[in-house]
């Protein structure tokens, strides 16, 4: 019963977030409305009872992604008659995505009866034992069997991070790096002098 | 606790009855908690500075938070015309409700937890990542610059250091072999001879002394403070803020302070564990301190380090903040992530 009532909460939630999403007309709401639907659907994660999937969920793309899309857009020095004046360029590319959509979904509807996905092994058994808890069953998966998949996946990130600080790092000529551990090795006796100058006579430093 | 409702109504109802009550019982104590270690921080702060803090409300100023709750409540709330309205009003109720949804993984004894999931280590990282909206929220709805400029500030800070933190839960959780905070708890007994704690572990230590630092910074408490910097942003985020939400935040922020006292205990110090389990103890039968009673000190006595830093240390510059979550933490703590994977490969499964 409480099941029922938090899946339709959740999903009813995660609808209507995903159109207000859209629809919204000030982008930093339509960030915090996608905010509120990637929350949803973690929690419709949990009730199918992908407990580590949902905490993913919200740790990498509330907690990481979705700041980061905040933070672009609250700096955006946004202008609305501009952002409207492309609809009409833009809209036949927007209806074929909408076509496109539109199919899926009905492919997605008229699966409905075909029954379960048959995943992992061939004969449609789970990869892992039944009693193995979330997490356990992805890192056995992850370590054994899709191995070198996962360690492409590490390698290829890696590759996007270096990848990322070689774009964006200059190297400016004319400024005086910070030097940490002389900063910290520096003490009072040798920063700071004690004179006692003669009136009029100032001090040379 | 369902059991008991059980009897009386199904087991939909007695399971709802049963963690709305649970929720009561965490909160409640946990607000008035919050009032009183407002009062001892200032007390704390002030006995550290020669000065005698609150001691006009009630006897020893007692009542103090109290008489302050009173205050803002009765005041007007204002809300600048200039503001986003509903995000505005908004913003503290998520640093609120953020700082108190956390607390239903705190294991109080042995099985004496809200909510006993798998995954309760990763709840908690993505819970405190919430907990950035609230400031985010308020900086841009305040429609002003200092605000704008704090929560800036405070976003980036949080970001820096939850990735570090990430890494140190990381650490504990493969030498507890499991994401579970009971479990967490459990895998600490006896962890080094007789004692009760990850802390004691030389490989360990160091992440502790870095998650303390890490809670410091991920909590914006002094010497980390820089979202409220007076001297350069006002009030930070809170600018603009009056009467009850200004309130909220301060309640979140202390209760989200114990929140990190609570995990220091629970992750590295044993949690409702005794320090030490002392054989002849057990030689006098009618002394048992209860678990959750071994809890609560050790969040007392992090609470008052808390306290402790924020009397003594002086608050850091914004760089030198970022160089220790990005240049310093981050690489140490992965170095630590290979070394303890690494020993426990050796010492687990052999090479």
């Amino acid at each position: 019963m409480i099941t029922v009532l938090a899946f339709y909460l959740f999903a009813t939630l995660t609808v209507l977030a995903g159109a207000v999403t859209i629809l919204a007309r000030n982008p930093v709401h339509s960030v915090l409305w996608l905010i509120v639907a990637f929350f949803n659907a973690a929690g419709l994660m949990v009730l199918v009872g992908a407990e580590f999937i949902a905490m993913l969920l919200v740790i990498v793309y509330v907690g990481a992604v979705a700041v980061l899309f905040l933070f672009v857009v609250m700096m955006l020095d946004i202008d609305f008659a501009q952002l409207r004046a492309g609809f009409v360029r833009n809209f036949p590319l927007g209806l074929l995505l909408a076509v496109v959509l539109l199919a899926e979904m009905g492919i997605g509807i008229g699966a409905w009866s075909v029954g379960g996905i048959k995943l992992g092994t061939p004969d449609g058994s789970a990869p892992t034992g039944a009693a193995a808890s979330n997490i356990e069953a992805v890192g056995m998966l992850l370590y054994s069997k899709y191995l070198f998949l996962f360690e492409a996946a590490g390698v290829l990130l890696l590759v996007a991070m270096v990848g990322a600080i070689v774009l964006t790092h200059r190297q400016r000529s004319g400024v005086r790096g910070q030097n940490i551990g002389r900063q910290i090795a520096r003490r009072p006796d040798e920063a700071t002098v004690n004179v006692k100058p003669e009136v009029g006579q100032g001090v040379t430093l | 606790m369902t059991a008991f409702f059980n009897q009386w109504m199904s087991y939909d109802a007695a399971w709802l009855t049963a963690t709305i009550v649970g929720i009561l019982l965490i909160a409640l104590p946990l607000m008035l908690s919050v009032a009183m270690v407002i009062y001892a921080d200032r007390k704390i702060w002030a006995a550290m500075a020669l000065r005698r803090g609150p001691n006009v409300v009630g006897p020893w100023g007692l009542l103090q938070s109290f008489a302050d709750g009173l205050k803002v409540f009765l005041q007007e709330t204002i809300v600048p015309s200039a503001a986003n309205k509903g995000l505005f009003l908004i913003a503290p109720i998520i640093t609120f409700t953020v700082a108190l949804m956390a607390w239903a993984v705190i294991p109080f004894n042995s099985g004496a937890v809200l909510a006993d999931i798998n995954v309760g280590l990763l709840y908690v990282l993505a819970i405190s990542s919430l907990g950035v909206y609230g400031v985010i929220i308020a900086g841009w709805a305040s429609n002003s610059k200092y605000p704008f400029f704090s929560a800036m500030r405070a976003s980036a800070q949080m970001i820096s250091y939850e990735v570090s933190i990430g890494f140190i839960l990381i650490c504990v959780v493969m030498w507890a072999g499991t994401f579970n905070l009971n479990g967490i708890v459990k895998a600490q007994e006896n962890h080094v001879w007789l004692f009760n704690g990850f802390v004691f572990n030389p490989l360990l230590f160091p992440m502790w002394v870095m998650f303390l630092i890490s809670g410091m910074a991920e909590t914006a408490r002094a010497p980390f403070d820089l979202t409220e910097a007076e001297s350069e942003l006002v009030a930070g985020y809170q600018t603009e803020y009056s009467s009850m939400s200004f309130a909220l935040y301060w309640l979140g922020e202390y209760a989200n302070v114990l929140l990190m006292c609570a995990l220091n205990a629970t992750l590295f110090w044993g949690g409702w564990l005794p320090l030490i389990d002392i054989p002849f103890l057990g030689l006098f039968p009618g002394i048992v301190i209860p678990g959750w009673l071994w809890l609560f000190a050790k969040i007392l006595f992090f609470f008052f380090v808390f306290s402790w830093v924020k009397a003594t240390v002086p608050r850091y510059r914004y760089d030198q903040l970022m160089r220790l979550g990005w240049k310093v933490f981050l690489p140490v703590s992965l170095l630590f992530v290979v070394l303890v994977s690494a020993w426990l490969m050796y010492t687990r499964y052999g090479i």
